[in-house]
């Protein structure tokens, strides 16, 4: 981690065409049954959405694994996001995550990395940041 | 509310790993037998398992908001947005030490802040923020999450 500098890019393929049974596996695992990500008859009728669609965090899941494939799974000193758009059955995702600064704090080297995932239309469904120690 | 028990285990990360995608050997230990198995960066959404009245869990007996014979089984929860809790607008999270199975937390929750906003589409949109403590057994903080709500002011007309 020692070459880590501002400006490295890196792009990662989350999910290609995400099947409603991945949200139900997430549901299952995570414990969040919400019908929204499951029941499309309640989803549609009841609550007026064109279908199910996927919890925010499974999104935030699967882009978390741009930066701990980079950078190891407990360098994570922070991880922030917001859901800016809608995840649907049938989407495909890619993240891409940049080094905006290295800097030191008390002593050890860390990297702020901007995150962002962006649907099969180019459109932005996450973004967000994380701060990793390099050391 | 608070998690008075959340245990972390190899069998929940591997399942939480395969759900979202994530093939890191490392989350599957309960497999490979390796002896340090480090949770995903957002396992401790999982907690929810571990709180024995969460919400959006159905419960044996209890009307349960989604389908059955109707498109709901229960009339308007009162959320807005047409959801149990409206939507999730953020998650932030901070990572104190490294969590592994084989830890016991609590989760506990602090006061968050409200604010509103004017929607783009007109009506208000009402923030809430939750914030929780994950402390180990020896009460040491472990994680600390904080999550965005947003519900808007709108309620979602429900079938009588």
């Amino acid at each position: 981690m020692a070459d880590v500098k501002k400006g490295d890019k890196k792009e990662l393929l989350l999910v290609d065409d995400l099947s409603r049974t991945q949200i139900v596996q997430y549901a299952g695992a995570s414990g969040d049954y919400n019908p929204l990500h499951s029941d499309d008859k309640f989803t549609t009728e009841v609550a007026g959405y064109p279908s199910v669609f996927a919890h925010g965090m499974l999104t935030m899941g699967m882009t978390g694994r741009i930066v701990t494939d980079w950078f190891g799974v407990e360098s994570l000193q922070k991880y922030g996001v917001r859901f800016v758009k809608q995840v649907f059955p049938g989407d495909t995702l890619t993240a891409t995550a940049e080094v905006i600064d290295v800097r030191d704090e008390g002593g050890t080297r860390v990297a702020d990395v901007s995150v962002t995932t962006v649907n099969q239309d180019g459109d932005a469904v996450l973004t967000g940041a994380a701060t990793v120690r390099l050391a | 509310m608070g998690i008075e028990r959340f245990p972390v285990e190899a069998g929940h990360i591997l399942l939480f790993a395969r759900a979202i995608g994530d093939t890191n050997p490392a989350y599957a230990g309960a497999l490979s037998g390796d002896a340090v198995v480090p949770a995903p960066p957002t396992f401790v959404q999982s907690s929810a398992q571990f709180d024995p009245d969460y919400f959006l869990r159905p419960k044996p007996g209890e009307p349960w908001f989604g389908s059955g014979k109707n498109a709901t089984g229960k009339v308007s929860s009162g959320g807005g947005g047409g959801g149990g809790g409206g939507l999730h607008a953020e998650q932030h999270y901070e990572y104190h030490q490294p969590l592994r199975a084989g830890e016991i937390l609590t989760g506990t929750e602090v006061p968050g802040k409200t604010w509103e906003k004017e929607g783009r589409r007109g009506g208000k949109l009402l923030f809430s923020e939750n914030v929780i403590e994950y402390r180990n057994a020896k009460g040491e903080l472990v994680v600390t999450a904080r999550g965005v709500g947003v519900r808007t002011e709108k309620v979602v007309e429900q079938g009588s």
